[in-house]
């Protein structure tokens, strides 16, 4: 009965490999970035390029972006949940 | 009925597993962010001795293998099925080279006395950093498991592959499988700058 | 509320199962396949109706033996000092209770029992979207509960944390619990898998005609629970490997000697065990959701809210752990925020119970078994609710943290809520599996039994708390004496109405009259098949969903019942 949800066309090479290259680049960015010394800053220079690395994973290589709003929506209360778990803590840590 | 059939319930399932392992990790992710605030110094200290050249070359090798997950999906729904066998093996074999790496990195730490529950580890070092290199291992340690894992996964998908269970018509198990993948190479896209960049 | 339309209804047409008077429950999905042994083809059957009975029957009896466990709790506590057991044995013994209920009976008591056995058939599904997946998933159970037994017998001796782990002593005892952690770990996985199973199921499989709006209110409780179980439960995975990992491996990021802070495991165990609260009592408000309007013959009162309210539930759950560590020497700051975040939490929770009242007002009510049930749920539910409120402001926990109060707080929310909601559906879809009914008046004794025997068990201990005596404790001060007297001649009573109870239904199910599809009179799709249901539910049509969930308009309750 869902046969025909699976319409989208698989994504080309081209575009996997062009992934793969961003991927590779922010890499690069983010060693190169950590030798500068910013402070505090470099851990969210760090986090800031992780997570563009991980969009970019989610969205193309598992085809995210080609799901419906159920899956882009059950995603986002994941991260939601996690950075509750993470900000929550720190209610008594940074204040300890 | 056709819930044998149904991609998009298999997807949703294999989504929702991912989630979990997410949050398995979650959990050690709170862990890091407390102590990374607590000492700032000594994570920025201990985080010196890991080996950044191997941590980038290991980065690279995982996310390589991911793209190739990703293309032998691609291949097989174009039913390249030779291509897409070709594909899921140098996924396995990209995943052994990370582990070789892996192991190499470890043995050195384990040398310098440096490993969980290590008498010398504790004489001779801040508890801050004795903090950093048990969330070193405790998080790689679970990361590398989960790469076996991944490895035995896709080795079974390969063997359904060549018996033409898994085919251009029927790839969802090769999908989940790159899924569970592309998660492996998620948590190490934020290990790697956790250990080895803050230094 | 979705308002939908009279139409033909699909029961008329639906036989009566046909039943013999005496003997096993027969017919339906109770016949063994042809060319299969009985037994084989119930451990090896993927029909969520099988797959549910067996988890129902395994919690049962774990639900016994934990009972017994309580009732020997109670009577060493019948005097101070040494009334039965060593202080050693004593430790055990309450540890082991609180593993066996918490982990084995009551976290899968509603979901895994009821959720297989009835979900499907409220939204018009054949089975569950992973059949095999909810087989295997009742092996891990099985697995976890073998190996939380196995614990006991080997090593240092059975544990003795209590079931929280707390480290440092969790760390460093000598008792078995890296085998006990395990078992924790695996039972933890089994849940998880139950919930993925149950989200892809609702999202997939419901009937095309039935939208989000037409959905029974105990399924919306299963999704919201199924988040919960998802989500949460991961954490506690990973907390029980960290505690294995520092005793195997000498990890030591609990260790304050090497860095490590001991709060934060309590966070993460937390982090787990406050939305963990929410798995055990959310599936139970659905089945009350379920039952009243039934009962009260009258549409629920603002279905809506209530299948909103579980979903706020099972968010808001995930805000508030650390109500639970106000003493544990946390930062004030935290304390203030989690201390009104629990505040919040107590709305949605409220708002149910309000719904369910105003559905009875001006109801045509049936005091049927079910009913009572559920109205002892409400009763009990409440006055464990309103005591949390006590526990998670910061000022007067400080008062009764870790005292009796808090254990009597947690029965009743938990055997009188959970338990109470377990019961009700026991007795509310008993006709359905077995196409039989029990003895309606006794199941009503053996409530109202329950609903004594357990104020008289659990009210003493919040006085208790409220005097100063401290929660775990194997001796007491003579002043203590009255009241843990009155608590433990309580538990008597709760046993004697268990035992009544389980009685009953037995004989019910022995000997119990024939009933047809749709004893009650209720309108959701379950009672729409025959009782019991065949195998493949409904077959290859995919039924038609004509009305909502509680419009009762037209459906008589069977003579069976009158
Ligand atoms: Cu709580």
């Amino acid at each position: 009965m869902h046969a025909h949800e699976e319409g989208h066309h698989p994504p080309s090479y081209r575009l996997l490999i062009g992934v793969w290259g961003a991927l590779m680049v922010l890499t690069a960015v983010t060693v190169w970035v950590a030798q500068v010394p910013l402070g505090f800053l470099n851990v969210v220079a760090a986090m800031a390029v992780a997570t563009c690395k991980a969009l970019l994973v989610t969205l193309f290589f598992m085809h995210l972006k080609d799901e419906n709003w159920t899956f882009k929506g059950m995603v986002l209360l994941v991260f939601v949940i996690l950075a509750i778990f993470i900000g929550f803590t720190f209610f008594d840590t940074a204040y300890r | 009925m056709t819930i044998h059939r149904d991609y998009t319930g298999s997807k949703m399932g294999m989504w929702i597993f991912l989630f979990t392992e997410i949050l398995l990790f979650g959990g050690l992710f709170v862990i890091y962010a407390a102590y990374h605030h607590r000492y700032p110094e000594e994570f920025h200290h201990a985080s010196k001795a890991l080996d950044t050249a191997m941590g980038t070359v290991n980065t690279v090798v995982l996310i390589t293998s991911s793209l190739f997950v990703a293309m032998a999906v691609a291949a097989l729904r174009r039913a390249e099925d030779a291509r897409a066998r070709l594909l899921v093996v140098l996924t396995i074999a990209f995943a052994g080279v990370f582990l070789v790496i892996k192991y190499f990195e470890w043995t050195a730490k384990f040398h310098h006395g440096i490993y969980p529950g290590s008498a010398e580890l504790a004489a001779t070092h801040a508890p801050g950093e004795i903090v950093f290199y048990s969330l070193y291992f405790a998080m790689t340690g679970l990361h590398a498991v989960h790469v076996i894992v991944g490895m035995g996964l896709l080795g079974f998908i390969l063997a359904r592959m060549r018996a033409g269970a898994v085919n251009s018509t029927d790839f969802v198990f090769l999908e989940n499988g790159g899924l569970y993948w592309h998660l492996v190479d998620l948590i190490w896209i934020y290990l790697f700058p956790l250990f080895y960049l803050i230094a | 509320m979705a308002e939908i339309p009279m139409a033909e209804t699909p029961m008329a047409e639906t036989p009566m199962a046909e039943t013999p008077m005496t003997g096993t429950p027969d017919g339906g999905f109770w016949t063994t396949p042809p060319g299969r042994s009985t037994l084989g083809s119930w451990l090896l059957t993927t029909d969520h109706k099988r797959i549910g009975l067996l988890y129902l029957w395994c919690i049962l009896a774990f639900f016994a033996v934990g009972v017994l466990l309580g009732l020997l709790i109670r009577l060493e506590l019948i005097a101070p000092g040494r009334t039965i057991m060593a202080q050693q044995t004593y430790n055990a013994v309450f540890t082991l209770h609180g593993v066996i209920m918490i982990f084995m009976v009551v976290i899968p008591s509603i979901p895994a029992a009821f959720g297989n056995i009835v979900m499907p058939l409220q939204i018009g599904a054949e089975d569950v979207a992973f059949p095999r997946l909810n087989l295997f998933s009742w092996y891990l159970y099985i697995l976890g509960a073998a190996i939380a037994v196995v614990s006991l017998f080997t090593g240092g001796g059975a544990p003795d944390t209590g079931w929280t782990f707390y480290v440092p002593f969790s760390a460093t005892t000598s008792t078995n619990v890296n085998v006990a952690v395990l078992a924790v770990f695996i039972l933890g996985f089994s849940s998880i898998l139950t919930g993925l199973n149950f989200i892809v199921t609702i999202h997939r499989l419901r009937a095309p005609s039935m939208g989000w709006t037409r959905m029974p209110l105990f399924t919306w409780g299963l999704y919201a629970t199924a988040w919960i179980q998802v989500l949460a439960t991961p954490v506690l995975g990973i907390t029980v490997l960290l505690i294995f990992a520092e005793r195997v491996l000498g990890l030591g990021l609990f260790d304050p000697a090497r860095g490590g802070d001991p709060i934060l495991y309590q966070h993460l165990f937390w982090i787990y065990s406050h939305p963990a609260v929410y798995i055990m009592i959310v599936p139970a408000m659905g089945v009350i959701s379920d039952v009243i309007p039934v009962f009260a013959r009258k549409n629920i009162f603002g279905y809506k809210t209530i299948a909103i309210s579980s979903l706020a539930i099972a968010f808001a759950g995930s805000l508030v752990w650390a109500h639970h560590m106000f003493v544990s020497g946390m930062s004030d700051v935290a304390v203030m925020v989690f201390s009104l975040l629990t505040f919040i939490v107590a709305i949605p929770s409220a708002v149910k119970v309000f719904n369910w009242v105003s559905t009875l007002y001006k109801g045509s009510i049936y005091l049927d078994p079910p009913l009572i049930y559920s109205l002892g749920f409400i009763f009990l539910f409440s006055m464990g609710g309103v005591t949390g409120l006590v526990l998670g402001g910061a000022g007067t926990d400080v008062h009764v943290h870790d005292t009796y109060f808090v254990v009597g707080h947690f029965h009743y929310v938990i055997f009188g809520g959970t338990g109470f909601g377990l019961f009700a559906a026991m007795h509310f879809w008993f006709p359905k599996v077995y196409g039989r009914l029990y003895n309606l008046k006794i199941a009503n004794v053996a409530a109202v039994i329950l609903v004594i025997g357990l104020n008289m068990l659990y009210f003493p201990m919040y006085l208790l708390g409220l005097e100063g005596m401290p929660r775990r404790y194997y001796d007491y001060l003579p002043q203590y004496t009255d009241l843990h007297v009155v608590s433990t001649v309580g538990s008597w009573i709760t046993a004697a109405g268990l035992a009544l109870m389980a009685w009953n239904l037995w004989r019910g199910l022995r000997h119990g009259a024939p009933c047809g599809p749709n004893p009650w009179g209720a309108a959701t799709l379950e009672w729409t098949l025959p009782s019991p249901p065949p195998t493949e539910n409904f077959g290859p049509v995919e039924p038609e969903v004509t009305r909502g969930p509680y419009d009762f308009k037209g459906i008589e309750r069977e003579e069976v019942v009158a």
